[in-house]
């Protein structure tokens, strides 16, 4: 006689990954676990939309870590917490359905960022949230959704508000976001439930295949080992205990005007990034042989807002013109909100290891405090340039002070903004970094290439601080 | 067993005896059977008669290939 017969779908027929076992078909999972019975539910919705090949799982760390050795798809198998971050990727990178199945401690404790981020950006991933209330792979100890009062091996006297806080409702806090398209908490408590936990994860996967976003089905789940409970003990507290604290049922349903979710792909091309760094207009750097041009180290400092960070660029570029190889590395920090800021820039024939300058050839200090913090660092030998506005100094030892109006001289130039500018004149007419003046013309104009009326008077207030090294510094 | 009718069929190998599948059987036609498997448990028995195919204990059942149930096409 001709049988229809309901079997398993969508799962291997032996686990042959598990290891050598009495039982080549048996999952590792404790007896009546919820987990086989969601695995069930999710396999058979696969093989029935005929998607398996075209499905990839991510496997979470906990109890279901070894996911991969029972579904007949793709997986991969990501570190605590991080499947939303791994699963936004390959739905990124491929039109396939991705499925993060997580469980309690890995999805709403070290993973709750990462999944609320990921919600939030309605990331294509079915999220099924397992949810039996405590950490089963290690022990049991107490999770977020532990109950209040439940007793677990880290909270042996039952969980005290006060000192544990309450338990996270997920599906509750996924629902205040707006992408999310389908938000339901279900259970897998009783035939009546599990009937409903199908329809709900098949809902799901319909909705990933078909492109529409993010979803989250929340599973309250048995874990009869962990809970001290026998199989059916431990459903009957799922409904009579568990429900209360989380509600069934439907929290979002946007399935019905969400749309295929496109997005526009990034172009991660060395062309596009370097037109978007403004890159493509620089020579590439040449073999330089000569033997003369020393290496310069120089350290840039000053108030945000003098220009330090420019006026570095301004020294790359100029290196870049006559095709050295440089660097150029901004402080950030906390100095860059109106305190110093400083800039390392490297200018050498030789490819730069590192960009970080410890002990500049060269120190450009626009004010006392970095005058103050970097002097003692210059090479003996070495020169600082600083404004005279600065007043007295005592320098180190061994190192050649330059006091540059650097102010005053712009304003005379007629540039009160382009201190930074007669400070380049100045390291330009001391001949400072071996670079010639076409260099430093050209860095000039492409540092103001975007608003070219400012070219012209810089190359003034450039040659303007060349004369005055002419006529003031010996 | 009377294959003309619905019947569930237990892998007794793979069958943790958890006891799901006996508690959700609306007609009580399965029970924990006596006989140790290979693993150390008492798998589920199907009584042999009275099973109306509504696999209520195949989708409670969390292990894969412990559990089927087979109905005969009419006609
Ligand atoms: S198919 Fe239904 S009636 Fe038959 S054994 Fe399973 S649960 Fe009982
Ligand atoms: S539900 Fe499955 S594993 Fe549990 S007793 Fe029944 S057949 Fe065995």
């Amino acid at each position: 006689m001709e049988e229809k017969i309901i079997r398993t779908q969508g799962i291997y027929s032996e686990f042959p990954r598990k290891g050598p076992s009495a039982a080549p078909a048996a999952t590792h999972y404790c007896p009546g676990c919820g987990h086989g019975i969601i695995h069930k539910l999710i396999a058979e919705a696969l093989a029935d939309f005929g998607i398996q090949d075209k499905t990839v799982m991510i496997s979470p760390v906990g109890c279901a870590v070894f996911a991969y050795y029972y579904f007949d798809a793709g997986n991969i198998q990501v570190a605590h917490g991080r499947a939303p971050a791994v699963a936004t990727g390959v739905s990124r990178a491929r039109d396939c359905v991705v499925i993060s199945y997580q469980g309690d401690g890995d999805l709403a404790s070290i993973g709750l960022n990462e999944t609320l981020q990921a919600a939030n950006r309605g990331e294509k991933i079915a999220v099924f949230f397992v949810n039996n209330t405590v950490y089963g792979m290690t022990g049991g100890q107490m999770a977020p959704t532990t109950l209040i009062g439940e007793k677990t091996i880290t909270c042996p006297d039952g969980r005290d508000p006060l000192t544990q806080g309450y338990p996270t409702h997920m599906c509750e806090l996924i629902s205040t976001l707006k992408a999310p398209v389908f938000v339901e908490r279900v259970a897998v408590s009783d035939i009546k439930n599990i009937r409903n936990a199908r329809r709900a994860i098949r809902k799901a996967i319909e909705i990933q295949a078909e492109g529409k976003g993010y979803t989250f089905v929340e599973i309250l789940s048995p874990c009869p080992t962990n809970l001290g409970k026998n199989a059916v003990a431990n459903n009957e507290w799922i409904n009579t205990e568990m429900v209360k604290e989380f509600p069934l049922g439907n929290y979002r349903d946007r399935t019905a005007e969400a749309e295929h979710v496109e997005r526009t792909t990034s172009d991660f091309s060395t062309e596009s990034l370097e037109k978007l760094f403004e890159l493509d207009s620089i020579a590439a750097p040449i073999e330089h042989k000569d033997p003369n041009f020393k290496e310069s180290q120089v350290k840039i400092a000053g108030f945000g807002g003098q220009g330090v960070l420019s006026l570095g660029t301004m020294l790359t570029q100029a290196a870049q013109a006559v095709g050295k190889q440089v660097s150029w590395y901004p402080s950030y920090g906390p100095e860059q909100r109106g305190g110093t800021s400083n800039c390392s820039v490297i200018i050498s024939n030789d490819r730069i290891g590192s960009p970080v300058v410890y002990h500049p050839d060269l120190l450009v200090a626009m004010n006392r405090p970095s005058l103050e913090k970097f002097q003692n660092d210059v090479k003996p030998g070495g020169i600082i340039m600083y404004d005279a506005i600065i007043g007295d100094v005592e320098l180190p030892k061994g190192v050649k002070g330059v006091a540059v109006p650097a102010q005053d001289l712009a304003i005379q130039a007629g540039n009160p903004r382009g201190a930074n500018t007669i400070m380049l004149g100045v390291m330009l007419g001391l001949g400072l970094t071996g670079l010639p003046e076409e260099a430093f013309q050209t860095a000039l104009a492409a540092n103001f290439a975007k608003k070219p009326k400012l070219i012209p008077m810089n190359l003034e207030v450039l040659a303007f601080a060349q004369k005055w090294v002419k006529e003031n510094v010996k | 067993m009377d294959t003309t009718k619905p019947y569930p069929l237990i892998n007794p190998l793979e069958c943790k005896s958890c006891g799901r599948c006996v508690d959700a059987c609306p007609k009580k036609v399965l029970e924990i059977g006596t006989e140790l498997n290979a693993r150390g448990y008492l798998p589920v028995v199907y009584k042999g008669e009275g099973c109306i195919g509504c696999a209520s204990c195949f989708y409670t059942c969390p292990e894969p290939h412990a559990l089927e149930v087979h109905i005969p096409k009419k006609g």
